[in-house]
């Protein structure tokens, strides 16, 4: 059967994306280069999920002009922000269950490999299947095989980061298997064609106009009088997938926690599309990066109580699903754990860049996040964007240090930041975003030292007039000159490169007359104490 | 009180008014201000632009220069900017450290600890929030994101403006949102900074105010430049610069001077 690379039959309505689109080039893929014509969505689906797209600076600029994005991302992000707000206010202990939760992951990447045997064996002691997993071609092999070995073509998802991460969906695609995301959010993304924006709305590009234009459009057996209204929407997905869940022999999730201590993994969510998965299929395919271990299952206490106020600004996400191994004559009956490493290793052997890891991917750092508000998910070029994206895709992708080449667009990410802070705030593993981002850019410029670069040259200028005063001072004097520059009016509205990038949409003011030193130093000694803010 | 001031090094060359209405306010209050000639710049833009090496002399240089506070030379060290204390108490020991330098580490923390941005100085340090100001103009107040999530320094700027004579303080809408300069991020990401710039814009008129204050000159000059460019008549102003004002020394809010550049 001929499906698109997203495992969509074609059957279902969906059209077929052309070969040549369906495998775009490696990486460093213009975002132009795989684009569907007729897609809604403006990405091609990459080979690279980690790496696709322009460099920041470029795909920002692209997204930026798109009015309706900016409007749907300005309107859901801050009414998250504010749900969340309200909540974590509400919560007396936040401060001190935020160290809880630091101190936990800590403590999981400082012993990581003793608490992921001990997860295995107690996963296999209760009747499952662990595998261990490289990278993410050798994951997505592990899960085809799997799916093969059940003799089906089709399973259901539980919506996941870690195969979003191995592009899971296009590898099964590629053996025949179609994977039906089952997430209404997902399932939009899917649906659309379109690469997710955000972690955990990954379709918050869109507003529902656009999202009943996708349902009528490809999900074949949309009502044809379906309106925009939410419920209805919601309505038209849940009849679209109930038969899928009926039907479906095997499942693929991701896992929130794996407890170590007891073999139990854990999936939260809001919709119960999850618990389907978990539940009614025959056999269970769950895909966890190796960092989403905890010691013990008096661990998810603080988990449980941090990840749903961060995320969707509840008190307690609607459905929390455990299970342990296999239970015989409930739940699936066959159970496996692909245990994904993908560039996580060499995370953790980074003592700065290690806390990258503790992320629980709750999306609060995207919802506060000035850029990525302004900008959407797209831009980073990764299936995780926003800030945290921002530290953890240039890690597992090597790209700061100059380690994938100069012109590695994921080299960018670290500047992608104003370094306002807001995601350290809101964190709930406190994972202080803004100085790994300082510590990334120090890498890419070290990295760079033999190569003369514009930027390295004014650095080096500077450092050296700004580590004394005599010759800070003259500089100082100097930078009064710019007055001609400025002209009368006293302020610069022109100036070349780099610097026009300033003063395409702000003016400069002219340096001051008298630089404050000379004004320190010409001050009569006797001078009133009284005098003002009187400016020479 | 002995108080020895940074002056910063855009503050120094660019927008002197600021750490001269500082100077003139802590001696308004009946301190007496220093100014260690030998200082230059704490660091940051070298430490956020990655540049971690050409960091390590400005900052050695810094903390040479305020090193005396240790002795007892001064009492404390104040400084007209969120974003400079930031660096001063979060980045300097760092970038030691990261080059190996322990001992100049551990001298840049003691002299960090010592040190204190303008509102913290006047509010925690000094015990005042009235300073006996007068500022008869509608003024609103951006807080400035390495103060506010940094330093962590809460309403204080605000008790201070309250207290000001005249003063009509208006509430920012979305406040607390950053203004998008980030150094070199509004050159790097300056599309993406001028989106962020447009915003702030926005809710800044919506005040009505004629004044935008802040405590940071870096972040006035990033919006006050965007202001200037839409003529949008509203100045900014420093916080010492409004806190400095008196009736006979009243902070400039002349015609013509709306641009928020300096004079
Ligand atoms: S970095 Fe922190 S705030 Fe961002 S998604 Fe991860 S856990 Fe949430």
């Amino acid at each position: 059967m001929t499906r698109t690379f997203l495992g969509l039959p074609v059957r279902r309505g969906a059209r077929t994306l052309p070969d040549d689109v369906a495998h775009p080039g490696g990486h460093g893929t213009s975002a132009s280069a795989g684009r569907a014509s007729d897609a809604f969505g403006d990405v091609p689906h990459p080979d690279a999920p980690l790496r696709w797209g322009d460099a920041f600076p470029d795909a920002a600029r692209v997204a930026l002009q798109n009015t309706q994005l900016r409007r749907n991302l300005a309107h859901a992000t801050s009414t998250i922000r504010t749900k969340r707000a309200a909540v974590v206010g509400e919560v007396p202990d936040w401060e001190a269950l935020r160290d809880a939760g630091s101190a936990i992951k800590t403590d999981v990447m400082a012993r990581l490999p003793e608490l992921l045997e001990e997860l295995e064996r107690n996963v296999v002691a209760r009747g499952g299947v662990v595998h261990w997993a490289r990278d993410a071609d050798e994951a997505n092999r592990i899960v085809a095989d799997l799916v093969k070995a059940k003799g089906v073509d089709e399973v259901v998802k539980v919506k996941s980061m870690a195969t979003q991460e191995t592009g899971l969906n296009e590898a099964l695609a590629a053996e025949g298997i179609a994977a039906y995301e089952t997430d209404l959010a997902e399932l939009i993304v899917q649906l659309a064609d379109d690469m997710p924006s955000h972690i955990l709305v990954p379709a918050i590009h869109r507003n529902r106009a656009e999202i009943r234009e996708i349902f009528l459009a490809r999900m074949g057996d949309a009502p044809p009088d379906l309106s925009d209204v939410p419920r209805e929407l919601a309505m038209a997905a849940r009849a679209h997938l109930r038969r899928k869940f009926l039907s479906a022999k095997v499942a693929i999730s991701g896992a929130n926690f794996g407890v170590a201590d007891t073999g139990t993994l854990t999936v939260v969510e809001s919709e119960g599309n999850g618990r389907m998965c978990l539940t009614l299929p025959e056999t269970l395919i769950t895909v966890m990066g190796i960092e989403k271990v905890v010691p013990t299952y008096t661990d998810l206490e603080v988990f449980l109580q941090l990840l749903p106020r961060s995320s969707t600004g509840e008190r307690m996400n609607p459905y929390t699903s455990l299970w342990t191994g296999v239970t015989p004559g409930d739940g699936p009956q066959e159970f496996h754990l692909v245990l994904l490493d993908n560039g996580r290793t060499d995370v953790l052997a980074d003592e700065v860049g290690r806390a990258a890891l503790h992320c629980i991917r709750c999306s609060a750092c995207l919802n506060v996040c000035p850029v990525y508000e302004r900008v959407g998910g797209h831009a980073y070029g990764s299936v995780y964007p926003g800030p945290i994206g921002a530290i953890l895709t240039p890690q597992l992708t090597k790209a700061s240090g100059g380690l994938s080449g100069h012109d590695d667009p994921n080299a960018s990410l670290p500047y992608a930041s104003t370094l306002c802070g807001a995601c350290y705030e809101v964190c709930p593993v406190k994972i202080d975003i803004p100085s790994i981002l300082v510590e990334l850019r120090a890498r890419e410029v070290d990295a760079d030292r033999g190569r003369p670069t514009g930027w390295g040259a004014a650095m080096k200028a500077a450092s050296f007039v700004m580590s004394d005063a005599r010759r800070f001072g003259l500089a100082g004097r100097a930078a009064g000159l710019g007055r001609v520059v400025a002209g009368s009016s006293g302020r610069i509205s022109t100036l070349p490169p780099p610097a026009s990038g300033w003063t395409r949409s702000r003016d400069l003011p002219a340096p001051a007359q008298q630089t404050f030193r000379d004004w320190w130093r010409d001050r009569p000694v006797d001078e009133p104490r009284t005098e003002g803010g009187e400016r020479p | 009180m002995r108080i020895a001031l940074t002056a910063t090094c855009l503050g120094d060359v660019m927008f002197p008014q600021a750490p001269r209405a500082t100077a003139l306010l802590l001696e308004r209050l009946g301190h007496e201000v220093f100014f260690p000639e030998r200082q230059a710049c704490c660091g940051q833009m070298h430490v956020n632009t990655g540049y971690l090496d050409e960091a390590v002399p400005v900052v050695r240089n810094h903390v040479e220069a305020f090193s005396p506070v240790l002795d007892g030379e001064w009492d404390a060290i104040v400084v007209p900017s969120g974003s400079c204390t930031g660096s001063v108490r979060h980045q300097q020991g760092m970038v030691c450290r990261r080059a190996g330098l322990d001992d100049l580490a551990r001298t840049a923390d003691a002299v960090a600890a010592k040190t204190y941005e303008l509102s913290e100085l006047l509010v925690d340090v000094l015990g005042v929030t009235d300073v006996g100001a007068y500022f008869p103009h509608r003024v609103t107040y951006h807080p400035t994101c390495h103060s506010l999530r940094m330093l962590h320094v809460g309403d204080k700027p605000l008790r201070l403006l309250r207290a000001v004579e005249g003063i009509d303080l208006v509430e920012l809408p979305a406040a607390e949102s950053c203004c998008g300069f980030g150094g070199t991020f509004a050159l790097k990401n300056a599309e993406t900074s001028t989106a962020m710039l447009a915003d702030k814009m926005t809710h800044v008129k919506a005040t009505g105010a004629e004044v935008l204050t802040a405590g940071d000159a870096s972040c006035l000059m990033h919006i006050g430049g965007g202001l200037s460019r839409i003529r949008a008549g509203v100045r900014t102003l420093h916080l010492a610069e409004i806190l400095a004002s008196t009736k006979d020394a009243p902070a400039p809010v002349a015609a013509g001077a709306t641009d928020g550049s300096a004079r």
